[in-house]
This record gives structure tokens, sequence and C-alpha cells, in this order.
């Protein structure tokens, strides 16, 4: 069923439709496209015949900086269980030795990088990956590092470390790094 | 939210050709082959007894040497709406001048047609021209030109889309609203603007480190989105003609989860500076952030009502993640999802009558609707990957992300489930989808 058509409209028909004569070739088309600003800068849209709406301009990011480097020998990354930010004891000596570079090197900083398997949604994985990243901050709180040389991040599910959904390819990406800056 | 016009394409109201003369270009067409309308898009069907208006799109003259196919847009518009039926064209050679034999149309079951043409204007730019029909009452329901330049040619037809929806259904089209979308390929991550089709995208941030949780600001013309690319989670504010951005959260911890409130004023964010992942509102200028709800559980993903009053969100203080709602001054939280143990990812509709989410179902990841004032939830795919439902600013539609064949997809589904199309999109993985509001201009 075709909907009534709203009383403006059937006016605005009327009035057209008084323009009786007028061909259509010689109506005057309004044109404000000229004067759109929206496609400012390097818009990428913009085809032959003019510059068109909705433009939008790229900006284009660098490569992000590289890691610094650490204790020597000592690895850097924490596995976690599935669902779980609790660390697990074998992890406990690899958390110690970069406490106790920290503690010696008290101007060096690390940020702790939160990681979750691709499970869920992006948001509440980032949170999940928070939790972990947290968790290793408190340890190395606990072994008398200062607060302010570890930011706790995380990446959520957004940089697996290996890809794949089998449960080998998770467990490989549940995870926290630490990372030297 | 503010109600704004949707004719950013100057548009010129066409005289009723009843009073034309038939124009001899019809004759000098005829012998040229009328090309059916292909649809773009696989829109799929799944159910019976659905209440389509059946509409013819013919073909529109010239369209052969325009560099898009206008019929055949605007009618894979029409049918993602799920409320159009397209009916074969048949060969059919019309355009706005002309006046249809109705009886013809009639006997096709059609109850309205679009007749139109496109023309390369001597300064490279095109005139658009088109006219609806009732055919069953054999009433001219108007016409429009729109004198556009190449690169508008696809926002010409979802122009006249917009013009059929609300002419047939008495409702705003969507048709020429904007979608922003993710997508990774080759290590780099990108940040797109599209038509609400996911066709003529635009690249507006480009990055090696990934790219989350766009969100269009009210007036649809800033971006708000997390970026590592800082190698840790930062709320970035965009405006996206000009490529300006500015840092709205980037606190020690992680900063997250961007919801715009709808005064454009305001934004709800996902911050861990002082500690677990909590809930702040900030100033979209930025500013000193100030803590909405304090918990020691996990709270995120914001999500505004649309009357600004209130606030869902994501917690997992029961033990696992539901959706709760709360007044934006703060207070207690109230419990909205109760079904299952993993409900997350909040978007109310526009008109504030919906909630879709996303719920855990046997280990599927699935897209639901809850109509809020009842309760009731319905599940509205088969697919078990499903991410990031947004609603379309005329609360008819959900874009949401998921996985087709193994591959990311980006989909629209009415609220009912019934009507499901893929869009278009850039290659590689394709996610994190945001319908934009109404345009202003």
């Amino acid at each position: 069923m075709v909907k009534r058509i709203p009383l403006s409209l059937v006016i605005l028909a009327l009035v057209a439709g008084c323009s009786s004569g007028v061909k259509l070739n010689d109506v005057p088309v309004e044109d404000k496209s000229a004067t759109s600003t929206a496609g400012v800068g390097a818009g990428s849209g913009a085809g032959a015949g003019g510059s068109s709406k909705g433009g939008v301009t790229p900006v284009d990011i660098g490569a992000s900086s590289a890691n610094a480097a650490g204790p020597a020998n000592v690895a850097r990354i924490i596995y976690f269980d599935f669902d779980s930010y609790s660390i697990k004891p074998e992890f406990q000596s690899l958390i110690e030795a970069h406490s106790r570079f920290l503690k010696a090197n008290p101007n060096r900083k690390v940020v702790i990088e939160g990681h979750t398997d691709e499970r869920g949604g992006r948001e509440y994985n980032l949170a999940l990956g928070q939790r972990r990243s947290e968790a290793v901050r408190r340890s190395m709180g606990l072994l008398g590092v200062t607060d302010n040389q570890v930011e706790a991040v995380s990446f959520g599910k957004e940089k697996p470390a290996v890809q794949g959904s089998d449960e080998a390819a998770m467990a490989q990406n549940r995870r926290a790094e630490v990372s030297y800056r | 939210m503010k109600s704004e016009r949707t004719a950013s394409v100057p548009a010129t109201v066409l005289p009723s050709p009843s009073h034309l003369q038939r124009r001899t270009m019809l004759a000098a067409l005829a012998g040229t082959s009328a090309l059916p309308a292909l649809a773009q898009f696989r829109v799929e069907v799944t159910g019976v007894g659905l209440t389509q208006l059946p509409i013819v799109i013919a073909p529109f003259r010239g369209e052969a040497q325009s560099p898009q196919k206008i019929a055949a847009i605007v009618q894979a518009d029409l049918e993602r709406s799920g409320q159009f039926r397209p009916v074969d064209a048949a060969g059919a050679v019309l355009d706005e001048t002309s006046r249809p034999d109705m009886g013809v149309w009639r006997q096709k079951a059609a109850d309205a047609l679009v007749t139109g043409s496109v023309s390369r204007l001597a300064d490279g730019r095109f005139d658009v021209r088109f006219r609806l029909w009732d055919v069953v009452k054999a009433a001219d329901l108007g016409g429009q030109s729109y004198v556009v330049p190449q690169g508008d040619l696809r926002l010409a037809a979802h122009r006249i889309a917009d013009f059929i929806y609300e002419k047939l259904t008495g409702e705003k089209g969507v048709f020429s609203t904007r979608i922003a979308y993710v997508t990774r390929s080759g290590g780099r991550h990108t940040l797109w603007v599209a038509d609400a089709d996911g066709e003529n995208a635009q690249a507006a941030l480009a990055s090696p480190e990934p790219i989350i949780s766009p969100a269009w600001s009210p007036t649809g013309t800033q971006l708000a989105y997390v970026s590592f690319e800082s190698r840790k989670p930062v709320v970035y504010v965009h405006d996206v003609a000009s490529g300006r951005r500015r840092l709205v959260a980037n606190f020690r911890g992680s900063n997250s989860a961007p919801a715009w409130a709808p005064d454009g004023r305001t934004l709800a964010v996902t911050l861990s500076r002082d500690g677990g992942s909590q809930l702040y509102t900030i100033d979209a200028n930025g500013g000193e952030p100030k803590r909405l709800v304090q918990s020691s559980s996990i709270d995120t993903e914001p999500a505004f009502s649309r009357d600004g009053k209130s606030i869902y969100f994501v917690s997992d203080r029961g033990g696992a993640p539901q959706i709760y709602r709360v007044g934006v001054g703060g207070g207690n939280p109230e419990r909205v999802t109760f079904n299952g143990g993993y409900n997350i990812s909040p978007a109310p509709s526009p008109d504030g009558r919906w909630l879709a989410y996303v719920s855990r179902v046997g280990g599927a990841f699935k897209l639901q609707v809850m109509e809020l004032a009842t309760g009731n939830v319905t599940s509205l795919t088969d697919t078990g990957e499903d991410e990031s439902p947004s609603f379309a600013p005329n609360s008819r539609l959900i874009v949401y992300a998921t996985q087709l064949q193994g591959r990311e997809a980006l989909m629209t589904t009415t609220l009912d489930g019934k009507i499901k199309a893929r869009l278009a999109g850039k290659g590689g993985d394709i996610r994190e989808p945001d319908w934009g509001p109404f345009q202003a201009q």
C-alpha cells in the first residue's frame, strides 16, 4: 500500500504543476555544490567534474617506536590461563628479575602490555587484558618497584602473538609483555 | 538529539510532466538497449509473510554513459531496508518526463514506479533527475533534480532512495548517511568513512597499530576512536573533513570505549588511570575526567540513551559481563540483561525503543535486540562471531560485524532479522562499524 501523501507535498506538487509550459530543460537548477567546504584539503573522494561532498582528509601515522633494551637474558612474556589474570608460579622468577633491574635502574620505565585471546568483544577484552597487566604491575610493586616506573596498559585481542583459533594459538595470545621504553 | 535535514546535495523540485511536452529524446533512445538494474548486494531474505512494497526502478535514461548505475544503487538501497520488493522493469524505456502507462505496471503488481535520467553537463558535472509514481492511483508523487560532480553520483542516488523511502513509508531514509569502519590488511589498520551501503569509502586514518571503537559525533562531522599508535590505547576526536585530530583521553593506563553524549559536548570513556577499567565522563575538548561509577569490577562500553539521561554499560560486577544502566549523574546501576552469562556491546536505538547487544550463546557470539519496554529479546542472526552493533539513525536497521566463510564482514539487518545484506567494503578484514547520524548541510 502506498501511504497517504502529506498535505504539504500535495501543495508542493500543485505549485509545481502550476508552472505549466515551462520545459524541464528550462527549469533553473540551483547549484550550491561549488561552495561546499566539506572537501577541504586532500580529500581522496573527489572525482572528475569537481570536488565531491563529504570529503575526507586522510591522516597517515608512521611506524611506532621500537622497544628499548631491558635486562639481558630475561624473558619478557607472562602467559595466563583462560579467563584468568592470576600469575602462575613459573613466572614469578621472570617478574623478580625485571623488578631487580628496575630497582637497580630507577630512571628506567616499563609498560606492561596485557593481551587476550580472540574470543569475545574488543572493548571487553581490552578490560580483561588490563586486568592481566595490572596483576603484573602489582606483583612488581610488591617487590619494591616504584609505581611511576611501571605503566599497565592493554591491547585486548588486537595484537595476537600468533594467528589461529586453536587452543595452542589462543594460549600463546593470553599474555602480558614487559616492554621497556 | 537534534533533528537535521538530510538534503546535502542541492535538489531542485521537478514540475509534473503532465503539462510538459513529450520529449523527442525518448524516440532517439528507443534503439539503446536498456540494461536491467543489477543488484550490487546480496540481500538475503528469510521468513515469509513480509509486507513489502513492490516497486519498479526503471533504468535511468543515459545510465549506460554514467560511471554509476543510478537505478541499481537506488534499488539496492530500498531492498536493503526490508520495506521494498523490486519488480523487474522488463526493459522499459522511461525517464522523468515520461507519462507511463500505469496499466502495464499494475499488471506486474507494482505499487510504485521510479523513472529518471542522468546526463553529463558541459562542465563535467552530472544532472540526475527522477520522478516517483504511485502506480495504484496513477499519481505523480514528485521528482527532483540533482546537479553533482562525478564523485557525488552515488550520493545523488542515495538521496533519491531517501526521497522514495520517506514518501512511501512516512519515515526518513538513511541511505545518504555515512558509516565508519576499520580494516586490517597487511599490517595496516585503516579507519574508513563510507556511504551507508559500504561503498565510496575514504580513508580517514591509516596506522601501523590497531584502531577500534569509532563513534560518530551527533553532528556526523567528527569521529571519536581508540588508537594504539602510541603503543597504548588512547582516545582521539578526529574531524573527518579537515583531518584535524585532538587527544581527548591520554591518561596513564588504558583509555578506551568513547561514547558521545547526545549534545556532543561530553564523552563517556573507560579509563584505567585509577586502577581497573572504570567509567568516566570527559569534556569533548579534553580536560579533567569525572568519575561516573566506582566499582572493583570491570565497567566499560558506555552508551548514552537517546535522551542523554542514562548510560548503558557492561560490567562483570555480578561475576560475568552483563549490561547495566545508570543515570548520567551516577547512582545505583540497574541490570538490563538477564539471559545468559555474557552480554556485551550495548547499542540503544535512536528512538529509545530498542537495545542491540551481543550475547554468548553456547560458545557463539550472537546479535540480539531487546525491546526495552517489555524486555523481550530476539536473536537476529545465524552467524556466530557477531560484534559491534550500531543502529541506523531511523532505528530501522542495525549494522554489525561478523564472520562469513572465515572472513570478517559487515552486515545490516532489519530488527526482525528477516532482511540482511552484506555491505561492500575495502579488502582485508573489516570490522567495528558505526552508523552516523542524519547529515546536516
